[in-house]
């Protein structure tokens, strides 16, 4: 069973893992996109990791409620209600449940659906759909398989990261990058990319021994 | 790349301070969260436009807040969207009893915002409709992508919908007549140089000296088509011909021609390609009956220019040529 430490462990590593990253996400966003997909992500996951320290909810649902209000109100762009959305609908999913596997496999499910309300994109479109949808099959995949929470997530990590990787040879359909056409071929997606290092945040917050 | 800024993280603050403070009859500024609103108070059960966006395109849209024009402006970090707290914001701000048509650029950002601010204003009472602006000529396919981008011609979209605001027509028409702009009015742009956004430094895309990027959107982002870079009237046909073909102009109609500078070009640039564009109408017969030409929708410091064309009716140009009195348009 995952712990509230495991949801702030959590959310402190996606602030540090995209603070480090976040010239890499803006150069990626400079070739398809407007490049500024790190740099606002940054600023929305610094102001997180603030309040986080101010103040520490004390249920994993409230600190990703906490997450989705100020993801919404501090990054913009596409990237702001996306992520504030899928946050949101992850906070919804837990309320009230002990983190096992099922739960956590239905965390990610609520995050990938509510992006995919958001952004009314499907899987393919190169989108934050496709580390997102490949994470939750691979969650699911290790669920069936009996997995304890940590696995789960592992597996989830790592499905978001091919997911991610393998966008490089889409075309967009979503987003600035579609309006470049099958120039948008042979870059990869930094909506994907960030979604990935946000899962993998997650799984290394288990790895270190937040579970019960 | 050289700026005139303090610290680029203060860029959008200072931006807006100075603004507030150079046109004070005008407008106020107000924070956390962040909008412009104009500074009289619009009369009881009047509709407010309020419009936002990413900054870097100013004059768009805090030199359009005032008599004639928006309630209210929300300005974003620099290309991005402003949040839903701030729109809501805005929202809240302007509406005074006549309710609010919020005019949105189609852009995925801009509209994912104004959707969640939108929901947040109604559930408070507050009556929004939104209009989406999509003027831009240069996306063709709209299945494959996210649909045409709302461009230059937002500004003929607030115009023209905020005097019938001010001539005291209910939501309904004024919602009926931003659509109906929208629905006649279409752009294109071409970039001749790349912008740079403060915070990142380095120009927001790669373009030869002798290059110049067609379809450009407002946004710093590359377009559909890279060209050798040709005279200015090839240039200008090339444009004019993408709008006029969609638009299905006929012979003896009336149209607006507005040539808009993308913040790096010259003025004298831009009547160079009013000429052309003028004349090439001219020669198909079509009137042009009113123009603006000017730096209204810009990209930072982008070389560049984008053409518009509004197909004209009698109410609109009574519209267009209604009072206005904002920071950057007014007559």
């Amino acid at each position: 069973m995952l712990t509230n430490q495991w949801a702030v462990k959590w959310i402190a590593g996606c602030a540090t893992s995209i603070h480090d990253h976040r010239s890499e996400l803006s150069q990626l966003d400079r070739v398809i996109g407007d490049g500024d997909h790190g740099e606002n992500l940054a600023r929305g996951f610094a102001a997180v990791a603030q309040r986080l320290q101010e103040n520490t909810p004390d249920t994993p649902a409230d600190v990703l409620r906490m997450v989705a209000t100020t993801l919404m109100s501090t990054v913009g762009g596409a990237s702001g209600p996306l992520y504030g959305t899928a946050f949101l609908r992850a906070a919804k999913a837990i309320e009230g449940r002990d983190l096992d596997s099922l739960a956590v496999v239905d965390l990610l499910t609520a995050a990938r659906d509510g992006t995919i309300f958001r952004g009314k994109a499907a899987v393919g479109e190169k989108t934050m759909v496709d580390a997102w949808a490949p994470a939750v099959d691979a969650a699911r995949e290790a669920y069936d398989q009996g997995l304890p929470p940590d696995q789960v997530l592992s597996a989830a990590a790592t499905g978001a990261a091919l997911g991610a990787r393998a966008t490089t040879i889409l075309q967009a359909r979503k987003g600035r990058a579609s309006y470049l056409g099958e120039r948008s071929v042979g870059h990869k997606d930094p909506g994907a990319t960030s979604t990935a290092l946000i899962l993998e945040a997650a799984s290394q917050a288990a790895k270190n021994g937040e579970v019960s | 790349m050289k700026k005139l800024i303090n610290d680029p993280r203060d860029v959008l603050r200072e931006s807006v301070e100075g603004f507030a403070l150079a046109h004070s009859s005008i407008v106020e500024a107000h924070w956390d969260p962040t909008f412009i609103s104009q500074r009289r108070p619009l009369p009881h059960s009047t509709v407010a436009l309020v419009s936002g966006g990413g900054s870097g395109h100013e004059p768009l849209h805090g030199g359009f807040v005032g008599d004639g024009m928006l309630a209210a402006a929300v300005p974003g970090a620099m290309f991005t969207s402003p949040t839903p707290d701030q729109i809501d914001a805005a929202f809240h701000h302007a509406d005074v009893g006549g309710g609010v048509v919020a005019i949105v650029k189609n852009y995925t950002g801009d509209v994912m915002n104004f959707e969640m601010a939108v929901e947040l204003a109604q559930a408070d009472g507050i009556d929004v409709r939104t209009v989406l602006v999509n003027d831009d000529v240069a996306v063709e396919d709209s299945t494959w992508t996210a649909g045409r981008r709302g461009v230059a011609g937002t500004v003929l979209v607030e115009k023209i919908a905020g005097a019938a605001a001010a001539r005291g027509d209910d939501l309904e028409t004024v919602v009926r007549i931003a659509e109906h702009v929208n629905a006649n009015v279409r752009s294109m742009g071409v970039a001749l140089s790349a912008c740079t956004v403060p915070h990142a430094g380095v120009p927001s895309f790669d373009l030869g000296d002798d290059e110049i990027e067609l379809g450009i959107g407002i946004h710093g982002e590359p377009g559909r088509r890279r060209e050798k870079l040709s005279e200015a009237d090839t240039i200008t046909a090339t444009l004019l011909e993408a709008i006029t073909d969609d638009l299905a102009l006929a012979s003896g109609e009336q149209v607006l021609l507005f040539v808009n500078g993308m913040g790096g070009t010259p003025t004298s640039e831009l009547y160079i390609v009013y000429r052309a564009a003028a004349e090439l109408l001219s020669r198909a017969g079509v009137v042009v009956s009113r123009s603006l030409v000017g730096n209204y929708v810009t990209s930072l410091d982008m070389q560049g220019v984008s053409l518009s064309v509004l197909r004209l009716d009698d109410d609109m140009t009574s519209l267009w040529d209604a009072p206005v009195h904002t920071a950057a348009l007014r007559w």
